[in-house]
């Protein structure tokens, strides 16, 4: 089973986001739900038995108890972006609550309730921005009408504020507790039809709010993954087939079982040699008392293995077929012209190859999950899962029960990048609970972690580009490939998707008048999966770093070369000259069109914050890229230096976003900070390497990412203004930043880069 | 290629049958508690298995990550790599254990800062820069690099926590 991608496919109709309105039949179930209501000993005025608390709830995003609480639901999940706390603030200032005093929730796992909760793509805030003001004016509209049938006044003279509702004439004011017994009476309007508080009336929305769990995660008292326990569990640590499709041919568990605290060992099937994204792998699990016995047990386990065709793999190997295909005709994805003709006028012509390798999430918290099998066949879950609705669906399809009876609650996630949205860690607790009767938490170490990861696919892209006689570019021929996130799942997907080529290749959005891309079959012989900013990574590389290439070669700016490039101010469809779908990040194409002169708009802020035009006289050597992903508009602008000893600095770097309408810009700055320096890791240090089909890597001595000593010393984000409709922030940082990087390394060095990672940087 | 392919999957451990648990006394945020463990046990997991404070994190259980950072009587400690039996009487202090209210100066520049993205390596990265402060109560940034070294976030929140710990050393 694939889940919906919205980043890599186009949206279904029915797909789009709506308001969850449940009636009033769902009321008080929805409130217990919620665990909002029905406390005892607060003394309010209303319509259940004497003193307890009454809960009004016009939608599931929000409810407010008669002892004024308000509380919102985070229906997505928290990896860092502080999505938990934007996407509740949205509503809290809609509603014109208190929002200090406003209770977030988690949801758990449930799409007919909440809408689409598979937090990836960066579409939470371009998704729900809207449904979740439309869920604060509902209740605003409705507490606003109770209050002025009471006060007797037209509603149109009364605002909420604070958690109260305002006469505005009288300053007579009235806390919302005080009205969830009118508003039990009343009808719920509709939330289309509300009209919703101005851009330039929020308080919070397009400030800066501090993520709600700050003071708990400082505390260490903030709840992940595996940080539930529950009576009786026990803690499973499983060893997995070292190559993807591997068999247990034979095993002895005498050893393991020797260890103290180890209670059991229970085999896991996998899916064979195209794993699919929600199974596990083939594995052992020893299951015991405590995570230190479960390690020594699976240390003391003797597996004999049926390793099956992957072992022969060589990514290295694999690369330099890729290479090679390159230089065949590939699959065409997009044609404009003819670049044979233009290449052939006798103009200059640039020919490259870029290589990028295997990456891994490296989440700080490795996947755990905890099962609770139940006598009458149903389970219940606690997991870091960007994706509650798959886990769901995936326990229900492992376990063969309803998904009605697989609840899933999301803690918070030490870190996610697109790892955690597959639930296969999930599905390995639900059946090791299920044989054993009882809760169990699967514990992955750090090696499993990096050995079994859906990765990021390693790739080769050949660009050549043609220059007429007057040095205009009239010519543009991508060849890009890589094991697709298809191949993961099956033996047809050798070519990767519409959707991964949509991610920075297929829209290319210069002004080229002959263009052409293709793409070449690559077996998938790991589990391929996406990580923050997916495809986008190696393409932006390649695209970004051959176009500085081509402007410094002709003595050009390459900041003047990119924005010429772009042309007129214009949106871009590229309807016609696609070979296949433009799935636009699941978004119509006449909604968010690639607009050029947003995108001029950021790379002439950058320039100008940066000090681009006096770098020379400041002695600053910087280097330049610009990339739109995930339809946010970002340039970047990267520093570097060597220090005394060899070591290359990263002084500072510069970025200009737009991302239509700011939500949080705390939120927006730290998702750039935070992006800055996840690619730094990405350029410089890291690498996922297979031989034998085996992962070399182990743990984060091989496969490395940066320390505090090699971070950029500064980053500043320059927001852009806007009252487009927001987009998301998560991913868009990423792709610009590597490619500015290497090209302010050339600057430095005088030597291209062309493979990542770039690891001599370092001394 | 690079080194360090263990051969992982297929060595045989000789494992040795360890006897009956041991049992330790241990001073955990200036309580004594008693647990008895194997004696290879790391402190991490008697910490969060069988003590049950779960603000020490597991990252890396190899010293290359310092998700798992305590203090052990002061000195900022990998609790994933020392093993139950080489505590001894010496104080520990979890994260749990690092103020009364949350209200260590690091804690406060950590929330003024907003420091946290996800937040699971944080409680490590405070162990650490409390234990540097200590130490060092007014380092340069330099100083705080090389002293944080340890502490990876893949999150990428170094500037905010060298930022934080000069706010801290400034209180
Ligand atoms: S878990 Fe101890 S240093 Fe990583
Ligand atoms: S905040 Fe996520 S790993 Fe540091």
């Amino acid at each position: 089973m694939i889940p919906k991608l919205p980043f890599l496919s186009k949206k279904v109709p029915a797909d789009k986001s709506k308001l969850f309105i449940p009636g009033r039949r769902d009321f008080l179930k929805l409130s217990s739900l919620i665990g909002g209501g029905f406390v005892l000993g607060v003394n309010f005025q209303c319509s259940g038995p004497k003193g307890e608390t009454v809960t009004f709830a016009p939608n599931a995003y929000l409810s407010i108890d008669s002892d004024n609480t308000v509380t919102i639901i985070a229906h997505r999940s928290e990896m860092g972006t502080g999505i938990r706390t934007t996407l509740p603030m949205i509503v809290a200032d809609e509603l014109g609550a208190d929002w200090k005093a406003v209770k977030i929730q988690q949801a758990v796992g449930d799409e007919a309730t909440y809408g689409d909760q598979n937090t990836d793509g960066s579409y939470s805030i371009r998704m729900f921005f809207e449904p979740m003001r439309r869920a604060g004016a509902t209740a605003r509209h409705m507490l606003v009408e109770a209050a002025a049938q009471e006060w007797n006044v037209e509603a149109s003279g009364c605002d909420t504020r604070e958690g109260m509702v305002v006469h505005q004439a009288s300053g007579q004011t009235v806390p919302f507790g005080e009205l969830v017994e009118l508003l039990q009476q009343m009808p719920i309007p509709e939330a289309e039809k509300l009209t919703l508080r101005k851009l330039s009336d929020y308080k919070l929305v397009g400030k800066s709010v501090p993520i709600y769990d700050v003071k708990d995660i400082t505390e260490g008292k903030a709840l992940f993954g595996a940080d539930v326990d529950l009576p009786g569990q026990q803690i499973a640590v499983i060893l997995r087939s070292p190559v993807v499709g591997g068999k247990i041919r034979t095993y002895n568990e005498e050893k393991a079982l020797q260890v103290p605290g180890v209670n059991k060992v229970v085999q896991i099937s996998g899916n064979g040699v195209h794993p699919g994204l929600n199974k596990p792998l083939e594995g052992l699990a020893v299951i015991a008392d405590h995570t230190w016995a479960a390690m020594k047990g699976r240390e003391a386990l003797e597996v004999d293995w049926e390793l099956g065709e992957n072992q022969d793999y060589q990514c290295a190997t694999q690369m330099e077929a890729m290479i090679e295909s390159t230089l065949k005709e590939g699959r065409l994805r997009r044609e404009k012209g003819d670049v044979k003709q233009a290449f052939s006028s006798g103009g200059r012509i640039f020919e490259n190859t870029y290589r990028a390798p295997y990456y891994a999430h490296a989440t700080i918290e490795p996947p755990t999950a905890l099962a609770d099998y139940k006598e009458d066949g149903s389970i219940e879950i606690w997991a870091p899962t960007q994706h509650p609705q798959w886990a769901r669906d995936s326990v229900a399809e492992a376990l063969e029960i309803e998904v009605s009876q697989v609840r899933v609650n999301v803690t918070l996630l030490g870190g996610g990048f697109g790892r955690k949205s597959k639930p296969d860690y999930v599905v390995e607790a639900a059946l090791l609970s299920k044989a054993i009767q009882k809760p169990v938490r699967v514990q992955w170490t750090r090696e499993d972690d990096i050995h079994h990861d859906f990765y990021h696919s390693h790739s080769a892209q050949r660009i050549k580009a043609g220059l007429d006689a007057t040095g205009k570019l009239t010519a543009w021929n991508h060849h890009t490939v890589f094991p697709a996130i298809g191949g993961t799942s099956s033996a047809d997907e050798l070519h990767p998707s519409d959707g991964e080529m949509g991610l920075g290749c297929t829209d290319f959005p210069y002004e080229v008048p002959n263009i052409r891309i293709e793409s070449h079959e690559a077996k998938a012989h790991t589990r391929v999966g996406w990580l923050r900013s997916v495809s986008n990574i190696h393409h932006a590389f390649a695209i970004c770093s051959m176009l500085d290439e081509i402007a410094e070669e002709q003595g050009m700016d390459p900041v003047g070369y990119v924005l010429s490039l772009l042309g007129e101010d214009r949106q871009l469809a590229f309807s016609e000259e696609m070979k296949g779908a433009y799935p636009n990040y699941g978004e119509a194409i006449e909604e968010y069109p690639w607009d050029t002169a947003r995108m001029k708009k950021v790379i002439q802020r950058v320039a100008q914050e940066a000090g681009w035009g006096s770098a020379e006289k400041d002695g600053k050597t910087l280097g330049f890229a610009a990339h739109k992903s995930f339809l946010t508009y970002v340039a970047c602008i990267v520093e570097v230096a060597e220090d005394e000893a060899g070591n290359l600095i990263i002084p500072e770097v510069h970025y200009a976003v737009d991302c239509g309408i700011p939500v949080n810009t705390d939120r927006i700055r730290s998702q750039f900070e935070g992006g800055a320096q996840f690619a730094t890791s990405l350029a410089l240090s890291s690498a996922i390497q297979f031989e034998n089909g085996r992962v070399i890597q182990n743990n984060f001595d091989g496969y490395q990412i940066i320390r505090m000593t090699q971070a950029p010393k500064k980053i500043f984000t320059h927001i852009i203004e806007s009252t487009e409709k927001p987009t998301g922030v998560g991913e868009p940082p990423v792709p610009p930043f590597i490619p500015a990087l290497c090209n302010a390394l050339y600057k430095l060095k005088g030597k291209r880069i062309y493979e990542l990672p770039v690891k001599e940087v370092f001394v | 290629m690079t080194a360090g392919f263990s051969e992982f999957y297929y060595i045989k451990v000789p494992y040795q049958k360890t006897d009956a648990m041991e049992k330790y006394r241990l001073s955990v945020n200036g309580n004594m508690q008693e647990v008895s463990a194997p004696e290879d046990m790391p402190l991490l997991w008697v910490i969060r298995d069988l003590l049950s404070l779960k603000g020490t994190k597991f990252g890396c259980g190899q010293a290359l990550c310092g998700a798992c950072t305590v203090h052990v009587d002061g000195v900022a400690t990998r609790s994933c790599s020392l093993p139950v039996s080489a505590v001894g009487d010496r104080k520990i202090t979890t994260i749990e254990g690092l103020s009364a209210n949350g209200d260590h100066p690091l804690q406060k520049a950590w929330q003024e800062h907003v420091v946290p993205q996800c937040g699971y390596c944080q409680t490590g990265q405070l162990m650490n820069a409390a234990a540097l402060l200590n130490e060092n109560p007014h380092p340069s940034e330099t100083e705080i690099e090389e002293a944080m070294a340890g502490n990876l976030c893949r999150c990428g929140t170094y500037n905010r926590i060298k930022d934080a710990i000069l706010t801290a050393s400034k209180s």
